[in-house]
């Protein structure tokens, strides 16, 4: 099937099998590579993705549902130049170690944020309820969303 | 994945149209549940039929103490809308610990409802609410719509379109999630229709269901006490790694309490 | 250290990551990135039974799939002469004699031994055609009744032929006589059994490799998530045999963490590897997340009976400890040495125990291989150590931290020999003790406690006193051990002409962060700036040699080996420069970064004594050019860290849910390199051991099944399940390496399981409580 969709700004036509996922346009037709897999039942959420701006999780997606659809990706927010607040506040805050839950973590974080200003400890721990990290056991991930929000909480870096 | 035709139809006739046509169809909503099972290749569809582009299946609106959901809204859109949080805040609280953000981002209440996992959460508020389920045919009453294991009153190709829930004076859910999916060992909601207690029960059957027992005690004396003196029996229950007939027997107990707590509190 | 110490990139700073701008980014490389002209994909053929005889495979369906290149078995492997993968430590049993190995083809020829074993792959031009082949692949298999609980393992019928009653080892350490001797007269002894909960590591990224053979050279390379590049070309080289070691490279990019999981050298990449020169394409395989809780090496899974015996005044008298170790289906790389030199080695803790005697029954059972899984023994020791201590102080109604400190190792009393075969070097485990109580305000815990129970909440508090082996290991004696390779590590640092350094280390880092830690090392150490150091690990092709990360021994044995490195270029460097300012060799210093000539104002910069090295102009005659060395560094003992976490939580009687509301973790590491890299460290090793006690477990069921295989059964922690840490280090500095280092990346998950355990016990008055401390398990706990 032919789609079309905007990533990071850029508009592609596809043409892709009906079977494909969003994660599988972004990794293999897109070479965007900064999305990652790390399930195959929707719960760890490293392919986290921003669609029309609210984090989903892009392997849980097929190709036809994002026809016309804005998406944004781990690449589309900040470079190693002009870093985003929040991926400024990651590396600030020692909140990754291997980096493949992070680009799913810091999607899921500004989405978190952007709906939740207020955010307080307890409630960045239950807003990446959707996002599975095995090194850092959350601690500075949590710090550096509160940092990011403005948040007292967040402390210095 | 196996291969499948997709579909995305602008209109419920379009809809209808397409199952009919198809050798083995399915309704797509959300997918959040569909789609990982396709993955997992537990279902090989001929044609999947997308109801993302329905504007009738959309909507929210309340009126005549009724809040009318569309049923392609999706459980973050319930979550944060104003209305709901107005006039039925215990469904807006239920629908924002649906799964996850990203899971709520996508998955619709229609969805859930068809699909009647024992485990979602949005039952226990079809039944403990007494909505009243429409679709392009019919409409169906809450208490005869789940009849078993994610079996439901839909006929094949019948499309839900909206739901209605009835405003009650107070109503709680309190849900107990299952530690790995966070889906809901037992979830409680219960309401009170002016004197009339209705407690509807997920995750602990086969499928969401009103607790008769829980209801009439708590019509004689709305307190944490008198769910306490009810004795909830485990059979039927589910039983699994998670929890047994008897825990969950407890937890139905403990998150009724807990939501008649609630609302006690204001 | 240099006095560039209190710099900004020095030792003890807390730099800020050089790794994390590709990170955060999507800039990183992991294996499942890289894509190879013309590649292929790999899909596996898995047993779905425990245990089963293979009485044929029919690929011919298979075969007819449009774009399946090939479906390649066992039988194909092993007439191509491949061999077995090996396991890589001997285990003497008590009688001398060896362990029995069961043979363990990479792919399953016969027989396959557990759900998930691999016997057989397809390679297709696409992902999908090889999953539809492999679909389509009839195997006919005889099922047989599989081996499955562990404690009747040994009873029940031989899974391997040769191996009656499913024993791998009867091991023991200790002096069995004295121990029960003094257990007759202790004045009183406890007895305790424990379960070990099987664990699936889960590090985030699934393993993944990508075989490429190029047959112009007659070389292959494999990309692969491996925390051992250079081993796992050693085992697929001597013992698979797919091909010498200098016409095989391996690659491990960016790993997106192993725990332990990915030291070992598994069917997967064994096979793509093969596969690429007989398909003559490469070959690409990624892991399902499934797969890998089918297929990644499991850890812990012991049931242990511990008795320890205490004197009139609460002095510990002897400790014995009987452990059933189940070993899955096949010996694991390094499965053998879990269970047995990691483990009963540590069952000392930071005791003066007299008398400790342990016996390792290692089993074969119908599940997936077990092996290393972050901390790797000393967990499964500590849990031991640290439950029974908590047990025997709430039968003497003493005070749990008052009756560790009675029987704590004094400061003064390093070296000590414990009756397990290891000297510790140095420490002062008081000091931690003495902090984490401060930490953890232990003075008011009876008020805390007050307070959660007129909320309607039961409060318990519990320690966990550990000690660990790490910084593994002095070859000779792990050789003895019956290691089959020295753990020695390599370096090499090259000073470019400019000045700049390149930085080439055997250590892996996959989340440890070496690319900053070892760069602060050496810059601290040349006094040049952090910017110009780059650290290459993970390619065989770059690296000289090296032995991996895993046992946190990466800072210990590699940055030692960077050290010595070092060391020798600034004794090549004084050379060059007493040359250039005509003084004698003796009377030049390094300092600061600069060769200063004593009592003279003369000196040269590092960047200036390394352009002489490369632009031989005014230089010795008999000096070669060049400014780069290369080292090998073998420790002299293992690092001893240890430390004390304390964990508070609370318990809701009703559901039977346990909050922990509060963990401090007190630990000597040393001297701290980066403090922020070794907090997060101990924060993500907490949270696994949070996982251990309270949420995760893999079950399998009677028919050898794996019931916990997604994250919809198998509970991982969660944001939202543990709490904000509190961490702290104390320091004693390790004797006998440069930087006086300990290692960092296990101890978070060797002290927090029997931290929170006894703090679960505490709370709800039981002791008969397992891990994971479920919810259903506590409410019928305290149902009674």
């Amino acid at each position: 099937m032919q789609i079309t969709l905007t990533v990071n700004g850029t508009q592609h036509t596809l043409d892709v099998p009906e079977n494909t996922l969003l994660v599988e346009i972004i990794r293999e037709h897109l070479g965007l590579t900064g999305t990652h897999v790390g399930c195959d039942t929707s719960q760890c959420g490293a392919c986290t993705v921003h669609l029309d701006g609210r984090a989903v999780k892009s392997c849980s997606m097929l190709a036809g549902q994002v026809d016309g659809a804005s998406v944004t990706t781990i690449e589309g927010i900040g470079t190693p130049e002009a870093l985003h607040p929040m991926q400024a506040a990651f590396r600030e805050c020692h909140a990754l170690q291997c980096g493949f839950c992070t680009p799913g973590m810091i999607m899921r974080a500004i989405d978190l944020v952007a709906e939740q200003p207020d955010l307080d400890s307890k409630a960045v721990r239950a807003g990446l309820e959707g996002n599975l990290c095995r090194c850092t056991g959350y601690h500075n991930i949590v710090r550096a969303v509160l940092h990011s929000a403005g948040s007292d909480q967040g402390g210095a870096p | 994945m196996y291969q499948f035709n997709y579909h995305r139809p602008a209109t419920m006739a379009e809809a209808v149209a397409l199952y009919g046509e198809a050798e083995d169809g399915l309704y797509l909503s959300g997918g959040q549940t569909l789609i990982p099972t396709l993955k997992q290749r537990l279902a090989a569809p001929s044609d999947l039929i997308d109801l993302s582009g329905i504007d009738a299946l959309k909507g929210i609106k309340v009126e005549d103490g009724v809040v009318r959901v569309g049923a392609f809204t999706r459980h973050a859109e319930v979550a944060r809308s104003p209305e709901i949080r107005k006039a039925l805040p215990v469904l807006a609280a239920l629908a924002g610990h649906i799964g996850d953000a990203q899971v709520r981002n996508m998955g619709t209440l229609g969805g859930s409802v068809a699909n009647s996992d024992p485990a979602a959460d949005y039952p226990a508020a079809v039944i403990g609410l007494g909505a009243t389920l429409y679709t392009q045919d019919r409409d169906i009453a809450a208490d005869d719509y789940f009849q078993d294991l994610f079996e439901t009153a839909l006929t094949p190709g019948e499309i839900l379109t909206r739901i209605d829930f009835p405003i009650p004076d107070r109503a709680a859910y309190r849900k107990f999630p299952n530690p790995a999916s966070r889906y809901a060992v037992v979830g409680v909601l219960v309401a009170d229709f002016d004197g009339t207690i209705r407690v509807g029960v997920t995750g602990a059957g086969p499928c969401a269901f009103r607790a008769t027992a829980l209801e009439e005690a708590l019509a004689r004396s709305f307190s944490p006490d008198a769910v306490r003196s009810v004795e909830v029996p485990e059979a039927g229950f589910n039983s699994d790694l998670h929890a047994s007939a008897e825990y969950r027997a407890n937890l139905v107990r403990v998150m009724a309490e807990r939501a008649v707590g609630d609302i006690l509190a204001g | 250290m240099s006095s560039s110490a209190a710099t900004a990139t020095g030792i003890g700073a807390s730099v800020l990551r050089k790794e994390d701008l590709r990170f955060i980014t999507g800039n990183g490389r992991y294996t499942d990135d890289l894509n190879q002209p013309g590649q292929s994909y790999a899909v596996f053929l898995r047993s779905p039974h425990a245990r089963a005889r293979i009485i044929g495979i029919d690929t011919r369906e298979a075969l007819k799939v449009p774009g399946v290149f090939a479906v390649l078995t066992g039988a194909d492997m092993a007439a191509d002469g491949l061999g077995d993968l090996p396991c890589g430590w001997e285990v003497k049993q008590k009688d001398g004699s060896d362990m029995v190995r069961a043979p363990h083809p990479p792919l399953a020829i016969n027989v396959v031994n557990y759900v998930g074993e691999p016997y057989g792959v397809v390679i297709a031009a696409t992902r999908a055609a090889a999953r539809q082949g492999a679909e389509a692949v009839m195997t006919d298999f005889e099922e047989r009744e599989p081996v499955v609980d562990l404690a009747t393992a040994r009873d029940s019928a031989a899974i391997h032929d040769g191996v009656p009653g499913n024993l791998a080892y009867d091991w023991e350490l200790g002096d069995r006589a004295a121990t029960e001797a003094a257990l007759a007269s202790a004045a009183h002894v406890t007895r305790l059994d424990l379960t070990n909960n099987r664990l699936i590591p889960n590090a985030m990224e699934p393993r993944a490799a990508l075989g490429v053979y190029d047959r112009s050279g007659d070389e292959y390379t494999l990309y692969t998530t491996s925390q051992n590049p250079h081993l796992e070309r050693l085992v697929l080289s001597a013992f698979v045999q797919i091909a010498p070691e200098h016409k095989l490279r391996v690659i491990a990019p960016d790993v997106g963490g192993g725990f332990g999981s990915k030291i070992f050298v598994y069917a997967e990449e064994t096979t793509v590897v093969w596969a690429a020169r007989k398909v003559g394409r490469p070959v690409k395989w990624t892991a399902d997340r499934s797969e890998s809780f089918l297929a990644d090496a499991h850890g812990r899974d012991h049931v242990t009976h511990a008795e320890l015996g205490l004197d009139a005044d609460g002095n510990f008298v002897a400790l014995k400890v009987e452990t059933t170790a189940n070993l899955g289906a096949y010996l694991s790389t390094f499965g053998s040495s879990v269970p047995t030199y990691l483990y009963g080695t540590l069952l000392a803790g930071q005791y003066r125990t007299p008398n400790i005697h342990v016996e390792v029954h290692g089993v074969y059972t119908n599940t997936c291989p077990v092996d290393a899984y972050r901390g790797a023994g000393r967990p499964e020791a500590t849990y031991v150590v640290e439950r029974i201590v908590e047990t025997a102080a709430r039968e003497l109604g003493q005070d749990p931290a008052a009756l560790r400190r009675r029987n704590m190792i004094r400061p003064e009393q390093f070296p000590y020999e414990t009756p397990v075969a290891l000297i510790y070097d140095t420490g002062n485990y008081e000091a931690s003790l003495d902090r984490a109580l401060e930490l953890v305000d232990y003075a008011g815990f009876p008020a805390r406690r007050a307070a959660s129970e007129a909320a309607g909440r039961k409060r318990g508090i519990g320690f966990a006193c550990y000690i660990e082996a790490c910084g593994l290991a002095p070859s000779q004696l792990a050789i003895q051990l019956g290691a089959g390779v020295g753990l020695y590590e390599s370096g090499e640092i090259r000073v470019n002409p400019t000045g700049s350094v390149t930085v080439f280390t055997g250590s892996h880092s996959h989340g440890q962060g070496h690319e900053t830690t070892f760069a602060q090392v050496v810059s601290d150490r040349f006094g040049i700036p952090f910017e110009n150091v780059e650290v290459v690990h993970g390619d065989t092709g770059r690296v000289e040699f090296g032995l991996g990360t895993y046992g946190s021994r990466s800072l210990a044995v590699g940055g030692s080996a960077l050290v010595k490195a070092a060391d020798k270029l600034i004794v090549k460097g004084r050379r060059i420069a007493a040359h250039m300012l005509e003084a004698d060799v003796d009377a030049v210093a390094f300092e600061d970064g600069q060769f200063v000539v004593r009592d003279s104002n003369q000196s040269l910069a590092f960047g200036e004594v390394a352009f002489a090295a490369y632009v031989p102009t005014n230089y010795p005659t008999d000096l070669e050019p060049g400014f780069s060395e290369k080292a090998f560094y073998d420790p002299q003992n293992f690092t001893y860290p240890a430390g004390t976490h304390i964990a508070e939580v609370e318990v809701d009687a009703d559901t039977g849910v346990v909050t922990l509301v509060n963990f401090v973790a007190v630990d000597d590491f040393g001297h701290v390199i980066n403090p922020m890299i070794v907090d997060g460290q101990v924060h993500g090793g907490v949270a696994q051991g949070a996982g251990q006690a309270l949420l995760e477990h893999g079950i399998y069921d009677d028919y050898g099944q794996l019931v916990t295989g997604s994250y919809m059964d198998y509970c991982m922690p969660r944001a939202d399940d543990v709490p904000d840490f509190v961490v702290d280090t104390t320091v004693t500095p390790c004797t006998h390496n440069p930087l006086g280092v300990k290692g960092c990346g296990e101890a978070g998950a060797i002290g927090s399981p029997a931290a929170i355990m006894n703090a679960v016990t505490d709370a709800v008055g039981s002791n008969d409580v397992s891990m994971p401390a479920t919810p259903e398990k506590i409410w019928r706990a305290l149902a009674g």
